[in-house]
C-alpha cells in the first residue's frame, strides 16, 4: 500500500502511554494501515519515567532509560515533532497546530498529553510570569532531573513540598548529593494515599534513619529569599531554611487542547471502554490525561492496559475489545525501603475484617483489610516478599485461604497451587513487560521448560525483577513438574552440550582443531556465537601450534589484540616487563601518544602504560611506532607479572624480584587460559607487589627461597592464595608455576579465574599433582606448559601482515550501483 | 507520488569479509554493517547498536544470531528482532561471481 492510501494518525504526547498505544498499534500491523505523526513537547524520544528516581538517585545514567531513542520513529516511518508542543486541535478541520506553526492534517487522532506536577499555591514562587524560580524544581521531566542534580550539589539543604510517593523517592535522590534534606507534608502522615497512620510512622522512622527529615501537618505559603532561594516560610510563621525546593504535590491531568476544542474533560478527559473521547470518534486518549469510567490514574500498569485495548480497537484487531478499569497497586522505589500497598488502608465498617502484624523495630509493618474474604486492601512495609502473590489475589478478587498468615508470610506448605491455577491468562504478572500469565503459560508448554528460558523468550522478569518469583512458580506449574534444569550450567559453553571433560576427550579423540569443526561434530552444526570465544580458548590450549585459528571465534579484542572501550575506539598497552622500563621506551611512548593525539595515556594498575582512545584503522600504525610487544591486557591470558624492587635497591629485599618477575613475563607471556592470568613477584614478606592475591605470586623469604602462592585474588572477589610450595631456585618457581598454570589451563571453565578454581578443586589435590606428582602426568603438564609457549607469536606482528581482508577497517567503500 | 523502486548496489567480492565476521560499508553514503557467516549468507544491518551505539560489525555470529560487543544484546540478522528492541536489516545477496549484492531504495518523485 502507498502512503496516499495510508489513514494519517497523529499522537500528541510523547510519553510512556502514547507511544506504547503507538507500539502496539505496530505490533497489529498498523505501519501498514497509519501513517503516523507524532508530537512531543520533550524534545527527545520516549523514555521509562518511572526510572527518574533512579537517575535523581545515581543508580542509573539517563542515557539508560531510553524506550525508543530518536532512530526507532525514523525507523518505523514515524514522523516525530520532538520539542513541539501541539498548540492547538481543529476538529472541523482536522487539524493539528504545533507551537512552532508546523500544521498536520489527521484522520485519527491519539490525544496521550499525560499530567503535570501540581503547584500550591505558595507566594514568592516565581520569577515572572509562569517560570519557576531558580532553586525550586517540579519533579517530571528528564529535564527537572538534570537540573535538581545540577543544583543539588551546590546546596547544603534541600526541601521537599509533598510526602507521596515521588516525593519521598525525590527526598532519598537528594541525600546522595549530601544535601540535609526535609520532607514537608501537610497531612497528618507520609504517603496518606497508600498507608494508614501506624504504616506511615514505621515508614518515617525507617527514613529517617536514612538521614530523612520531615515536618507533618505543614502548610507552606511563602518562598524565602530575595535573589537566591533561602528558605520557607509556614502558614504559622514559622521559618525552615534552604537553599533548594523540589515540589511534588500531586499531578494534574493535561487537559487544556481537549477543552479547548469542545471534547468532555472533567478531571480527565473523557473518553468510553474503547478509550474514545466521548465525543468524537476519530480521537482517542490513553494515560494519565484519559478519565474512564470516572477514574484517572497515575501509574502504568493501566496505561498498558488502555494502550491494548485502544490498539486493537483502532487497526480494526477488534472492534469488541473493552478496557474495563484497573485495580492498582503501589510499590515505593526508595533504595532500602520495601513498600507494596494496595485497594484501601483502612476498614471502611465493622463487617471488614483487620488483619496487622507490626514490628516497629525491624520497620516491618503489615496489614490486609479483609471484605467478604475478599482482599480489599494490603499494606507490606520492611518485607515485601509476599507482595506478587497479594497483588494477584487482590487483582482478581480470589477467595482467600482460612488462615491469613499465609498470606503474610511464607511458612508451613505453600499454598500457591489453587490460586495459580485458578489465575486466568490475562492477569498480568510482569509489569515492566507486560506479560500475562497465558503467555508464560504458552511458552513453557511451546517446550521451553526452564526458567531462564522463558523469561528470555517472553522479557517476563528482566525489568525490576520483582516478580521473578512468580515467574518460576508459574513456569514450574505449567510444566507440570517436567521443569528442566537449565542443564547448560554443567557445560564447558552453553552450545555445546558436554561437560569439559568429555568435550576435552571428545575433541581429542575426533582430532577437532577449529571450533567450526566443533560445532559441526558435536552440536549439530548449530553455531553460537557465545560459546566461540570459550571454545576458540580451550582448543589453542589443546592443540597449540597445531590448532586451526579462525578468528571470527574470537572476540573483538582478540581480533584486534586491543580493549574495545565504550565509543568503539580501543586501547593499547604495551608489554613493560616486570614494570621496568628505560628512558627511551618512555619517550617512545610519548612520541606515539602526541603523533596519534592519544586522549589519555594512564599508568595501570598492573605496572604498565595505556593509551586509550585510538582508533581501530591507528591500531596497526601505533603498534609499529611504538616497536614493542602486545601487553595482553585485552585477553583472557596472561597478563603481567607485577614485581617489586628487591634486592636491586630495597634495603628489605631478600630476593631478585625483578630479576624473577621479567623471566616469569618473558617465558609466559600472552599464553591463552580460561580466564586472566595476573602474576607478581615480591622481594620478601612485606609484598609491596601484592603477591599474596594473584593468581600465582612467588614472595622472598629467607634462605634463598620463594614461596609460591596460588589462587589469589583482589578484584570483584578477595581471596589470599593457597600456599603451593617453597621453591629453591627461580628455575624451580618457573617450572612449578607453569605446571600450576598448564594444569589449570586443562582443567578449568572458561571465565573461571584461579580463585574459584582453586575454591572448587582445593589446595590438596592440586598440590598432589603439581608438586606432588601423584597423578604421574607432572612431565607430560611440563611439556605442554613448554608446546604452548612455544606457539607464542606476538599478535602485534600482525601490524606488518594483517591476518583477515580489512582486520583494522573502519569502514569500506561499497563498489556502487550495478 | 511517492513511489519506491529498488535497484542492485554491489558491495565487495565476499572473500572480502572473513568467514563469520562483519565489516561497515559505506553504501551511497550511508554505513551499513555487513556480515559474512559461516554458513555462506551474507546479511546486512544498521552499524551501531540501538542500546548505547556498540559497533555491531564488530559482534560475535553463529548462524543468524549477531552479538554486540559492548553488553552483549543479540539480534537476529534475517529480521532484525532483538531481545529488547530490533534493529533494521537490509536485503543483501550473492550472485555467481562471488560479489555481495545490496537491493537499495530509489526513491523517485515528490
Ligand atoms: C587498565 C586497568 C585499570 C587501570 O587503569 O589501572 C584495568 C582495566 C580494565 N579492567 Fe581491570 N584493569 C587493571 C587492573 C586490574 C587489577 C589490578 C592488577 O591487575 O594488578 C585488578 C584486580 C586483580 C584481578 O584481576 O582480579 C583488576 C580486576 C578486574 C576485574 C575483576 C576480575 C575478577 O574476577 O575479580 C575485571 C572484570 C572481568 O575480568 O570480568 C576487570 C576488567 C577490566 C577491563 C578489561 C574491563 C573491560 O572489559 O573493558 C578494563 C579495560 C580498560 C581498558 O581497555 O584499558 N579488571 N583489574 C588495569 C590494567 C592492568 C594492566 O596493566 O594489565
Ligand atoms: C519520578 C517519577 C516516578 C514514577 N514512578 C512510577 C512507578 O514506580 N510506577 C508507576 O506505575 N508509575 C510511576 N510514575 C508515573 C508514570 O511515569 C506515569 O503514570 C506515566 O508516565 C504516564 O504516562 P503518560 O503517557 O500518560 O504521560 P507522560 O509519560 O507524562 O507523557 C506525556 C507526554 O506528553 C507531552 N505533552 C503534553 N502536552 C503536550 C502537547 N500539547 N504537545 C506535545 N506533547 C505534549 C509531555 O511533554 C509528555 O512527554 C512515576 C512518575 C514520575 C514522574
Ligand atoms: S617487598 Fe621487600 S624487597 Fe620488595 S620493596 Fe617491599 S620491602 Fe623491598
Ligand atoms: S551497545 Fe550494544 S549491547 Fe550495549
Amino acid at each position: 500500500m502507498n502512503a496516499q492510501n495510508k489513514q494519517r494518525l497523529v499522537v500528541i504526547g510523547n510519553g510512556m502511554a502514547g507511544m506504547r498505544a503507538v507500539e502496539e498499534i505496530l505490533e497489529r500491523g498498523g505501519a501498514e494501515q497509519f501513517q503516523i505523526t507524532v508530537f512531543g513537547d520533550e524534545p527527545y524520544g520516549n523514555y521509562n519515567r518511572i526510572l527518574l528516581s533512579n537517575v535523581l538517585n545515581g543508580s542509573q545514567d539517563a542515557s539508560d532509560i531510553f524506550l525508543n531513542p530518536l532512530p526507532w520513529y525514523a525507523r518505523n516511518n514515524i514522523t516525530l515533532y520532538a520539542g513541539v508542543r501541539a498548540a492547538r486541535i481543529n476538529r472541523n478541520e482536522k487539524q493539528i497546530t504545533g507551537s512552532d506553526g508546523t500544521t498536520v492534517y489527521y484522520d485519527k487522532l491519539l490525544i496521550a498529553t499525560g499530567s503535570s506536577p501540581f503547584v500550591p499555591p505558595i507566594k514568592n514562587l516565581y520569577e515572572e510570569e509562569k517560570r519557576l524560580r531558580h532553586g525550586v524544581y517540579v519533579f517530571r521531566t528528564l529535564d527537572d532531573c538534570t537540573h535538581i542534580a545540577g543544583y543539588a550539589v551546590k546546596c547544603k539543604r534541600a526541601v521537599v513540598i509533598g510526602g507521596g510517593l515521588l516525593g519521598l523517592e525525590a527526598a532519598r535522590g537528594l541525600l546522595n548529593y549530601g544535601a540535609h534534606v526535609t520532607v514537608v507534608h501537610n497531612m497528618p502522615y507520609l504517603m496518606n494515599a497508600q498507608l494508614d497512620a501506624q504504616g506511615a510512622a514505621i515508614l518515617q522512622n525507617t527514613l529517617e534513619r536514612m538521614g530523612i527529615a520531615f515536618r507533618l501537618n505543614a502548610n507552606t505559603s511563602k518562598v524565602l529569599g530575595e535573589d537566591a532561594v533561602t528558605g520557607l516560610e509556614f502558614d504559622d510563621g514559622t521559618q525552615l531554611s534552604s537553599e533548594m525546593i523540589v515540589i511534588s504535590a500531586g499531578i494534574r491531568p493535561n487537559t487544556s487542547l481537549a477543552a479547548e476544542c469542545g471534547l468532555t474533560v472533567e478531571r480527565g478527559i473523557v473518553a468510553d471502554d474503547t478509550m474514545r473521547s466521548v465525543d468524537d470518534p476519530n480521537i482517542y486518549v490513553v494515560g494519565e490525561c484519559a478519565q474512564h469510567r470516572g477514574k484517572v490514574y497515575g501509574l502504568v500498569a493501566p496505561l498498558w492496559e488502555q494502550a491494548q485495548t485502544l490498539a486493537d480497537h483502532i487497526t480494526g484487531r477488534n472492534l469488541f475489545a473493552v478496557y474495563a478499569g484497573s485495580r492498582i497497586a503501589t510499590k515505593l522505589k526508595v533504595m532500602g525501603v520495601e513498600l507494596a500497598s494496595m485497594g484501601c488502608t483502612e476498614a471502611s465498617d465493622s463487617q471488614d475484617e483487620v488483619v496487622v502484624y507490626s514490628e516497629p523495630k525491624r520497620g516491618i509493618y503489615k496489614k490486609l483489610i479483609v471484605r467478604s474474604n475478599q482482599l480489599a486492601g494490603a499494606i507490606l512495609l520492611g518485607d515485601s516478599g509476599k507482595a506478587a502473590h497479594l497483588m494477584q489475589i487482590f487483582d482478581r478478587q480470589s477467595e482467600l485461604p482460612e488462615d491469613r498468615t499465609q498470606l503474610l508470610f511464607d511458612i508451613g506448605p505453600a499454598a500457591s497451587a489453587p490460586p495459580l491455577l485458578e489465575m486466568p491468562d490475562e492477569t498480568q504478572i510482569c509489569n515492566c513487560s507486560g506479560v500475562s500469565k497465558g503467555t508464560l503459560r504458552k511458552c513453557a508448554l511451546s517446550g521451553i521448560r526452564t526458567v531462564k528460558g522463558v523469561m528470555e523468550a517472553t522479557r517476563a522478569g528482566m525489568g525490576c525483577g520483582s516478580c521473578r518469583p512468580l515467574v518460576k512458580e508459574i513456569v514450574e506449574w505449567a510444566c507440570e513438574g517436567r521443569l528442566e534444569e537449565d542443564p547448560s550450567v554443567h557445560y564447558y559453553v552453553p552450545g555445546v552440550p558436554l561437560a569439559k571433560p568429555e568435550l576435552v576427550e571428545a575433541v581429542l579423540a575426533q582430532k577437532l582443531k577449529s571450533v567450526s569443526a566443533v560445532f559441526n561434530a558435536l552440536a549439530d552444526g548449530k553455531e553460537d556465537p557465545g560459546s566461540k570465544p570459550g571454545l576458540a580458548s580451550l582448543l589453542k590450549t589443546i592443540w597449540a601450534g597445531e590448532y586451526e585459528d579462525e578468528r571470527d571465534a574470537r572476540f573483538i579484542n582478540d581480533r584486534v589484540h586491543a580493549n574495545i572501550q565504550n565509543d568503539g575506539t580501543f586501547s593499547v598497552v604495551p608489554r613493560i616487563y616486570g614494570g621496568v622500563t628505560s628512558p627511551a621506551q618512555l619517550r617512545r611512548i610519548a612520541e606515539v601518544a602526541e603523533k596519534y593525539e592519544v586522549p589519555m595515556v594512564k599508568i595501570t594498575g598492573g605496572q604498565r602504560i595505556d593509551l586509550l582512545g585510538i582508533k581501530k584503522e591507528d591500531l596497526p600504525r601505533v603498534w609499529k611506532d611504538l616497536g614493542m610487544p602486545s601487553g595482553h591486557a585485552y585477553a583472557k591470558s596472561f597478563r603481567t607479572c607485577k614485581t617489586c624492587v628487591g634486592t636491586e635497591f630495597c634495603r628489605y629485599g631478600l630476593g631478585d624480584s625483578t630479576a624473577l618477575g621479567i623471566q616469569i613475563e618473558k617465558r609466559f607471556q600472552g599464553l591463552e587460559s580460561p580466564a586472566k592470568l595476573k602474576l607478581a613477584t615480591a622481594g620478601c614478606p612485606r609484598n609491596c607487589s601484592e603477591a599474596m592475591v594473584k593468581d600465582v605470586g612467588a614472595v622472598a623469604v629467607e634462605g634463598g627461597k620463594w614461596e609460591i602462592y596460588v589462587g589469589g585474588a583482589a578484584g570483584a572477589h578477595v581471596r589470599k592464595g593457597d600456599l603451593l610450595c617453597t621453591a629453591d631456585s627461580h628455575e624451580q618457581v618457573l617450572q612449578m608455576m607453569g605446571r600450576f598454570m598448564q594444569y589449570y589451563r586443562e582443567n578449568a571453565k572458561y571465565l573461571e579465574r584461579t580463585y574459584g578454581f582453586l575454591e572448587r578443586v582445593g589446595i590438596e589435590k592440586v598440590r598432589a599433582v603439581v608438586v606432588e606428582d601423584r597423578e604421574g602426568i607432572a612431565k607430560r603438564l611440563d611439556e605442554a606448559m613448554q608446546a604452548g609457549i612455544d606457539a607464542y607469536r606476538d599478535p602485534w606482528q600482525e601490524a606488518h601482515q594483517t591476518h583477515t581482508p580489512h582486520q583494522f577497517a573502519e569502514m569500506i567503500t561499497a563498489e556502487g550501483t550495478i | 507520488m511517492i513511489t519506491k523502486d529498488t535497484r542492485m548496489v554491489r558491495i565487495a567480492a565476499l572473500q572480502s569479509i572473513p568467514a563469520g565476521e562483519g565489516r561497515v560499508f559505506l553504501v551511497e553514503g550511508v554505513p551499513v554493517a555487513i556480515f559474512h557467516a559461516r554458513s555462506g549468507k551474507v546479511y546486512a544491518s544498521q552499524p551501531d547498536c540501538p542500546h548505547r551505539g556498540g559497533p555491531l560489525a564488530d559482534g560475535l555470529t553463529g548462524g543468524d544470531t549477531l552479538v554486540c560487543p559492548l553488553h552483549g544484546w543479540k539480534f537476529n540478522l534475517e529480521t532484525g528482532k532483538g531481545q529488547n528492541c530490533s534493529i533494521q536489516t537490509y536485503h543483501v545477496e550473492t550472485d555467481s561471481s562471488g560479489y555481495i549484492l545490496m537491493k537499495w531504495p530509489q526513491i523517485t518523485g515528490g
